[in-house]
């Protein structure tokens, strides 16, 4: 089981937000959705998921991208050319 | 390439679009002239995108999808952007922050989703073709529901460049429409090789359906036709499978056990992968803006709790569960051991049969409000999922009613024989309309 505080910790994680009139009925259905996945515990095998994918490279060189002003078109807020962030510090 | 434009001003009465494009320029080729419908979660340059969620109302991206570009240049016209699940998150499209998408068959039943908006643009007749997006389902559920065909391809046949990423080891961009022949036709443009997708496979799609399927070999999944399966649906799908030996397919009874514990690893390994991809949405790159004189977490904090539906942080908290450490031995890696079992039991059916056929869905289409707990949702998605796992195409055309509402066929193949799938579809289609 999974209690509310610890609901409230992984929205904290997420930096999901989440109020309290919510808590009790996300807290619930978080842990009726865990009763389920508890089937997974029977599952016998080993190993990761086999794909017949191999990692595809290239040379680091430049190639055409978009244009400041494009990328800067759907930013909040932007100073001098740059996208502006909240403060971290 | 864009010389000619079609005028698309359709009566939108069942909210299957949150764009259109009423003067909607085409070219010369394949697809000329023809309007078609994109899913929202698709990137058009320049046509507003936002995976039916407010945190991407007002983004333009600046780029095409690989796919867009392909129909561009077939000549098609992008005739809007289709409703959808927030992010794709959901059974029913119902999750759409813009409101939810009527089914055309019948306006108090849910059209089935995530790619709820495309099916239903089909089945009024507003487009011929659509693109949609399947994830866990999304394109064989909406498909079933409204009564049109839809094909989940192979995973790497089409490029996800430019699909804006719920969760990247199973989602595949897919043709909609009337028929079979329209699927195919909409296959042959958009699957190939693209550089800027990782995943992509060089395999091209140049098929002519052909309705001839003598002497292939149908397995019969148990699982498909037994519990939480309704009756009818069972029953018209049975007939369904029994015009299939008349044209002179023969039937294998078949089992996957790890249908057992399909779902669970489907939810764990999408709702993961979610988490990490719905990081990017923070309201600085684009979408509604963060406030830039709080900190980062409050900042990110206030636009991601008011601009996400409850499913997508129900999703993005389960995912961020999933992997945090103490859990992801007990969640994410036994789902992939899972994932890996699921692949084995198909890889061993398809060493005896060409294709698996059974039921799209386990019922017809639900009534608005029915499914309310998410759980009974996800419960909805047992019999696509397995395909998604496992990375094989699969196809579902309707095959019967059941109330008066459609029945979906699913027909699944082995890994890049998307063509037989289509052409196991098109056999059943053409025994239909005779």
């Amino acid at each position: 089981m999974v209690t509310e505080k610890e609901v409230q910790h992984i929205a904290g994680l997420a930096d999901i937000g989440i109020n309290t009139e919510e808590l009790a009925e996300f807290t619930s259905r978080f842990n009726a959705i865990l009763d389920y996945f508890d089937v997974l515990d029977r599952v016998q095998g080993e190993g990761a998921v086999s794909c017949d994918l191999s990692n595809v490279m290239r040379e680091d060189v430049v190639e055409p991208s978009l244009p400041q002003a494009e990328v800067l078109k759907n930013a909040g807020a932007q100073e001098d050319g740059f996208i502006k962030a909240p403060r971290v510090m | 390439m864009a010389a000619h434009e079609i005028t698309f001003e359709p009566d939108d009465r069942y909210n299957a679009f949150l764009t259109t494009c009423n003067k909607a320029p085409h070219g010369d080729g394949k697809l000329g002239g023809i309007a078609v419908a994109v899913k929202d979660n698709i990137s058009t340059k320049g046509i507003e995108t936002t995976c039916g969620s407010k945190i991407l109302k007002g983004y333009i991206p600046p780029y095409d999808a690989h796919v867009v570009d392909l129909l561009k240049q077939s000549g098609a016209a992008i005739a809007g952007k289709t409703n959808m699940d927030e992010f794709g998150m959901g059974t029913t499209t119902e999750n759409s922050s813009f409101g939810p998408t009527l089914n055309p068959c019948d306006i108090t039943r849910v059209p089935g989703g995530s790619s709820g908006g495309s099916a239903a643009a089909i089945a009024a007749g507003m487009v011929r073709m659509a693109l949609g997006t399947d994830t866990g389902g999304s394109i064989r559920c909406p498909a079933a529901f409204c009564g049109i065909v839809g094909l989940k391809p192979t995973y790497g046949r089409v490029s996800r460049y430019g699909l804006i990423a719920y969760a990247n080891s199973l989602e595949q961009i897919g043709p909609m429409a009337q028929n079979v022949s329209d699927v195919s036709l909409l296959m042959q443009v958009i699957a190939g090789h693209d550089r800027r997708d990782t995943t992509s496979y060089n395999k091209p799609y140049t098929h002519i359906p052909s309705p001839d399927i003598k002497g292939i070999k149908i397995g019969i999944p148990q699982e498909y036709f037994g519990q939480g399966v309704d009756n009818n649906v069972a029953e018209v799908t049975k007939r369904a499978i029994f015009r299939l030996e008349e044209l002179g397919a023969t039937t294998v009874p078949c089992s996957i056990p790890s249908m057992e514990y399909a779902l669970a690893a489907y939810y764990v390994t999408c709702t993961s992968e979610a988490s990490s991809n719905l990081a990017r949405f923070d309201g600085v790159r684009y979408g509604p803006a963060a406030d830039t004189k709080k900190s980062w977490h409050d900042a990110y904090r206030e636009v991601r709790e008011s601009n996400f539906g409850t499913e997508v942080r129900r999703r993005i908290m389960l995912g961020t569960f999933a992997l945090s450490s103490g859990y992801y031995g007990k969640y994410y890696a036994k789902a992939q051991v899972a994932r890996e079992n699921i692949k084995k039991d198909f890889s061993r059916i398809f060493s005896e049969v060409d294709v698996i056929a059974g039921p799209t869905m386990p019922t017809i289409a639900f009534k608005f409000g029915e499914k309310s707990d998410p759980l009974s949702m996800y419960l909805a998605d047992i019999l696509t999922v397995p395909a998604n796992l496992a990375g094989i195409p699969a196809i579902s055309v309707p095959c019967g009613t059941v109330e008066g509402m459609p029945v979906g066929l699913q027909i699944m193949g082995k890994p890049f024989e998307d063509e037989r799938v289509v052409d196991v579809a098109c056999a059943y289609e053409q025994v239909v309309s005779r």
